[in-house]
């Protein structure tokens, strides 16, 4: 990096463009050059600050201040007021409560493992990711065996952070120890449950760690080849990882004998084509086998058939991001973060009603009010919480009685809920719980690949089962078969997309009850009246 | 650029199908893939034409049929439909005069469904081709439209 007076970083992801960061950028390094302060101050494009919705978003250092909302003419003030003449332009200030990525005042109950570069970083720049000691985990992992490196990551108790919270370390150890010299890893970066965009975050604000992440999994395992499949709406994900590793190979850490170890890897990028059950690990490999994406009976697993029938880890973004971490700090020192069962931190999606929406990582088996309350800053003025939708679509309705469950695998699956893909949507009383399911079920609906019959034909009675309850059509027993419907999907769908069902229906028809009734009674409810005119 | 120059950037292997159709997809004005395409794809990659056909109906961004020469996609999950994600597409329907999957007679554009765009911090929120929208309203929604319409 070069040595500057100041740095200002700049977060670019795809919330930042559309709100116009290339104009924010240009207008701020004219002004720069126009005040003579283009050697002195540094604009660093970086990942996401971890802040939703305030458009553009920059800092400065050394001082750490926050701007959200930046505009050109923003940014040329800031400049000017700023960067020359040393005066935060305070109108322009993020409150300092914000679940900014730093400093380290403002991270309150946060932690910093996964998302430890976002935002501090340039992405793009592989030197930058160095500079923070990157791929030094890898440069010792490669002077060690790869049992050795199996052994650190099931020591240190890495759970697979896509949603069902599998041991890490057992999969790898499987895949090592599976027949034959060919074997695979892939990333998974099919993102595409509701609410959810940590991965694409990750992925594009801390490029390299994924691939340091794939290298180890790959040397661990005895892999030499390793494909991120990446969802193909993410354009700018794509365009990343792309350069990462064209950069990467520069640099000779892909390719043959990396770091002169005898140890070869290498790394290419798929895309997706918008089909979510692709997130499902087979439905995947079968996609990337450049097949329809639909889910493989299992067993066999894809630890010992997978992509071309051979052995192969698929791990999520956040999952991989973990390694480097843990090889570089250790075992003992991951264990000191989050719970027993569950080490580590966790990154969530905190949306909806809440004052301060956004990407935070806390450690896992910390209290869903923590997040709602304290980093979330509660719901906006005058609205009271009615309920919080954990995991996205498969998640489950939370009420505002179950806000002190700790976020971890364990403790969510002892309340009958699930952490799923850490999307936590917050609503308020305006909220009709008829229409959010409603919601939930049209996208099931619209996914559900087709493949089994109880998805198939359950996701769409349950869309019209909930319609009748919308038009006041049918009795309470219409509840009952939506139940009975969601158990059998449950118990004999093919893949998690179907078993998954069973959740937010269960919860949404226990927890909210009354409101279901209050429809079937024929009660008006106007937040239906209004979202079925467009939607039927 | 010639189709098969398009297509012979790509390394012959079947795991390369989807960016392939992407690009070809991609290189066509009204948005989707002829019979020739897929023929094409399908010698290119020693692959039986009925596999080439059958990735093709599943992935929902591939289209067999013309479309518009944008594509509109809403986001109607969760997070989108809580911030009123309804209110666009009657918006949309009323302001195309078509219905979701539908193309306008002007073969302008096509409205389409999406999952989730993984913006939900500025919901609700759409997709016009590679270029994405948040934070809308109807009034967005509408201004957003006429630009396309004045651009063509």
């Amino acid at each position: 990096m070069r040595i500057a007076r100041a740095h200002v970083l700049v977060g670019v992801d795809e919330e930042a463009r559309l709100a116009g960061v290339e104009r924010v950028l240009s207008a701020l390094r004219k002004k720069l050059a126009e005040l003579g302060l283009a050697d002195e101050v540094q604009v660093v494009e970086t990942g996401t600050l971890g802040l939703s919705g305030r458009g553009v978003v920059l800092v400065v250092y050394p001082e750490g201040v926050y701007y959200a909302g930046v505009t050109p003419e923003a940014a040329e003030e800031i400049a000017e007021e700023h960067l020359l003449k040393g005066r935060p332009v305070e109108r322009l200030r993020l409150p300092p409560q914000a679940p900014v990525v730093a400093p380290r005042r403002l991270l309150g109950r946060q932690t910093r493992v996964v998302l430890r570069n976002c935002g501090l970083i340039d992405p793009e720049d592989i030197e930058d990711y160095i500079a923070t000691g990157g791929y030094e985990a890898l440069s010792r992992a490669l002077q060690r065996r790869p049992e050795e490196l199996i052994r650190e990551i099931k020591s240190a108790g890495l759970r697979g952070r896509g949603g069902a919270g599998f041991p890490t370390g057992i999969k790898w150890e499987a895949v090592a120890r599976a027949a034959g010299p060919e074997k695979y890893v892939i990333c998974n970066a099919d993102e595409g449950e509701p609410g959810t965009f940590k991965d694409r975050l990750i992925l594009e604000g801390d490029t390299h760690k994924l691939i340091e992440g794939m290298l180890l999994a790959g040397y661990a395992v005895g892999a030499h080849k390793g494909y991120v499949y990446i969802r193909g709406e993410y354009v700018l994900s794509i365009a990343r990882m792309e350069r990462a590793i064209a950069q990467a190979r520069e640099y000779g850490l892909l390719g043959e004998d990396i770091l002169e170890s005898g140890y070869s890897f290498d790394l290419e990028v798929r895309p997706g084509a918008g089909a979510y059950v692709c997130g499902e690990e087979t439905s995947l490999i079968e996609s990337l086998e450049g097949k329809r994406g639909w889910p493989r009976l299992r067993p066999p697993f894809p630890v010992t058939y997978g992509l071309w029938g051979k052995p192969t880890v698929v791990n999520n973004v956040e999952t991989l991001a973990n390694v480097p971490e843990i090889v570089f700090r250790g075992a003992d020192w991951f264990r000191t973060l989050g719970t027993s069962s569950c080490p580590g931190t966790k990154v969530f999606m905190l949306l909806g009603h809440v004052q301060f929406p956004g990407l935070v990582e806390v450690e896992m088996g910390t209290p869903l009010r923590t997040l709602v309350y304290e980093l979330g800053g509660g719901p906006p003025e005058g609205a009271r919480v009615k309920g919080v939708l954990v995991g996205g679509a498969a998640g489950a309705f939370l009420s505002p009685e179950d806000l002190d469950v700790r976020l971890d695998f364990d403790s969510m699956r002892e309340m009958a809920a699930a952490l799923g893909s850490g999307a936590i949507l917050v609503f308020d009383q305006s909220v009709c719980m008829v229409d959010m399911l409603g919601s939930v079920l049209r996208f099931f609906r619209h996914e559900s690949c087709g493949q089994c019959t109880p998805c198939r034909v359950g996701t769409d009675a349950l869309v019209r089962l909930l319609d009748s309850i919308r038009n006041g059509e049918g009795d309470e027993g219409i509840l009952e078969l939506m139940m009975e419907i969601t158990d059998t999907m449950n118990l004999a769908s093919l893949c998690p997309l179907g078993q998954s069902v069973a959740l937010p229906v269960g919860t949404a028809l226990s927890r909210f009850r009354g409101e279901f009734q209050r429809h079937l009674e024929g009660g008006e409810c106007p937040r239906c009246r209004q979202s079925e005119g467009a939607l039927t | 650029m010639d189709k098969l120059k398009m297509v012979q950037r790509f390394p012959r292997s079947r795991d390369r199908l989807l960016a392939i159709l992407h690009e070809l997809q991609r290189a066509n004005p009204r948005n989707y893939l002829t019979g020739e395409d897929l023929r094409l794809v399908a010698q290119y990659l020693d692959l039986p034409l009925s596999q080439v056909h059958d990735a093709v109906t599943f992935y929902s961004m591939f289209s067999l049929v013309p479309r518009g020469r944008h594509i509109i996609r809403l986001c109607d999950s969760p997070p989108c439909h809580l911030a009123g994600a309804w209110s666009l597409l009657a918006a949309l329907q009323e302001e195309l005069g078509i219905r979701v999957g539908e193309t306008t007679p002007d073969g302008l554009f096509t409205l389409e469904f999406t999952s989730c765009l993984g913006v939900c911090g500025v919901a609700p929120a759409m997709m016009i081709d590679d270029q994405v929208y948040g934070n809308l309203n109807p009034e967005r929604v509408r201004e957003i439209l006429a630009g396309y319409r004045e651009a063509g």
